[in-house]
């Protein structure tokens, strides 16, 4: 692990290292240099598997935060590129040339968080969400709840009984 | 309107082409009819034997499915109280609505409940059905679902046992005996009604709207 990080250190623009345990630390990156490092720990460092892709919204500052886990499945440690992008004009590059599976994640992410992806196949396609036309819902400033009331009926709340007073009127009904 | 549906020409193994319109050559284009009960001592015959034997489509909207299937097997033993499982809509006449209800799965339960033939029940189980249950305010799990199908027995519940799934039958099947499970009726009635709750929320409605 200490070797890597040295390894990667020497060759890109490291913003920050945190060591979580042992066996996972998070490097961030700048945006320009997140493609190249994941490629480079694919290739050289046998960091082969890719874990997940998520998308965190960081809305007081303005700013989405992706992360690229992988995994190294020889000596069983993960390390997880972070990346921060802006949030209004939210683009970063792809990354289904090195696994397959990415261009679903992108897919993913495009939908929940409005994260677009240039050129990852079929990134456009809807996911889950058929025919969404409001704010992507995974972004913090869309209000789940609004929406809902808005759309779904909701149900309005049932009339609750105070057991006591139930109680009270049933078996002495002539006592105030 | 999507693509499998739209008009277009296709060649035939023979090599002529051939114009097909898939929403009318596929679809009715008549709206559904309400069947009042002609004769009620035929009709109590009739209810007696549909309660005796209902037939449950295997649909498993939510996560209420992984109820069904205990009742299937020897510990609940649905089948002797003749409630069995059917694979396809059009030999079921049971939809059992189990659990959070997307808007996607929406749209493929409004086919499905389309495609079933006359009489047809709905039971709703789970808390999610009733008012939405731990999704009530959730951009994609619809509250009630009597606001698009008409449903004849809640099962509340979160996950509901397979014993209340059992007494939800029978009381699916006193419904029946009694002669008010009519909620293909009341879908026939209130058709239009239904059909507008439907589309405000299944937004991109690529289908026909009679989907028999």
């Amino acid at each position: 692990m200490k070797s890597l990080l040295n390894n990667i250190k020497s060759r890109f623009s490291i913003k920050d290292v945190t060591e979580q345990r042992s066996n996972l630390v998070f490097i961030d990156v700048a945006r320009e240099s997140a493609v190249p490092l994941i490629t480079y720990l694919r290739d050289y460092e046998g960091m082969t598997h890719l874990v997940l892709l998520t998308a965190a919204d960081w809305i007081e500052e303005n700013e989405f935060q992706l992360t690229y886990l992988l995994n190294n499945p020889e000596q069983k440690f993960d390390i997880g590129v972070r990346v921060r992008i802006s949030r209004e004009k939210a683009t970063m590059e792809t990354a289904h040339h090195l696994w397959e599976q990415v261009a679903t994640y992108q897919r993913e992410l495009k939908e929940m968080f409005g994260i677009d992806f240039p050129g990852s196949p079929g990134v456009d396609k809807p996911f889950i969400l058929e025919g969404w036309d409001d704010l992507p819902p995974y972004r913090r400033d869309f209000d789940t709840k609004k929406y809902s009331e808005d759309t779904y009926f909701p149900r309005p709340g049932r009339e609750s009984n105070d057991p006591a007073e139930y109680m009270k009127k049933k078996m002495y009904p002539n006592e105030k | 309107m999507k693509e499998d549906f739209k008009k277009r020409t296709v060649i035939t193994p023979e090599g002529k082409p051939l114009e097909i319109d898939p929403v009318k050559d596929y679809f009715s284009d008549a709206r559904p009819k309400v069947h009042k009960p002609a004769n009620p001592v035929i009709e109590k015959f009739a209810n007696w034997a549909r309660a005796n034997s209902l037939w449950v489509l295997g649909f498993g909207t939510g996560c209420g499915a992984i109820e069904m299937r205990p009742l299937m097997t020897p510990r609940f033993d649905a089948y002797r109280y003749g409630i069995q499982w059917r694979p396809t809509p059009r030999q079921a006449s049971v939809f059992v609505i189990s659990g959070y209800l997307s808007v996607k799965t929406l749209k493929r339960v409004v086919r499905t409940y389309e495609q079933m033939q006359n009489p047809k029940f709905v039971v709703g189980l789970g808390s999610c059905t009733i008012n939405g249950g731990m999704y009530w305010d959730s951009y994609n799990t619809i509250n009630r679902l009597d606001h698009y199908l008409p449903v004849d027995v809640y099962i509340a519940g979160c996950m509901p046992r397979p014993e209340s799934l059992l007494h939800g039958f029978e009381e699916l099947k006193k419904i029946i005996k009694e002669g008010r499970g009519e909620g293909a009726n009341k879908y026939a009635e209130e058709f239009d009604w239904y059909k507008a709750n439907q589309k405000k929320v299944i937004k991109d409605w690529d289908m026909p709207d009679y989907n028999w």
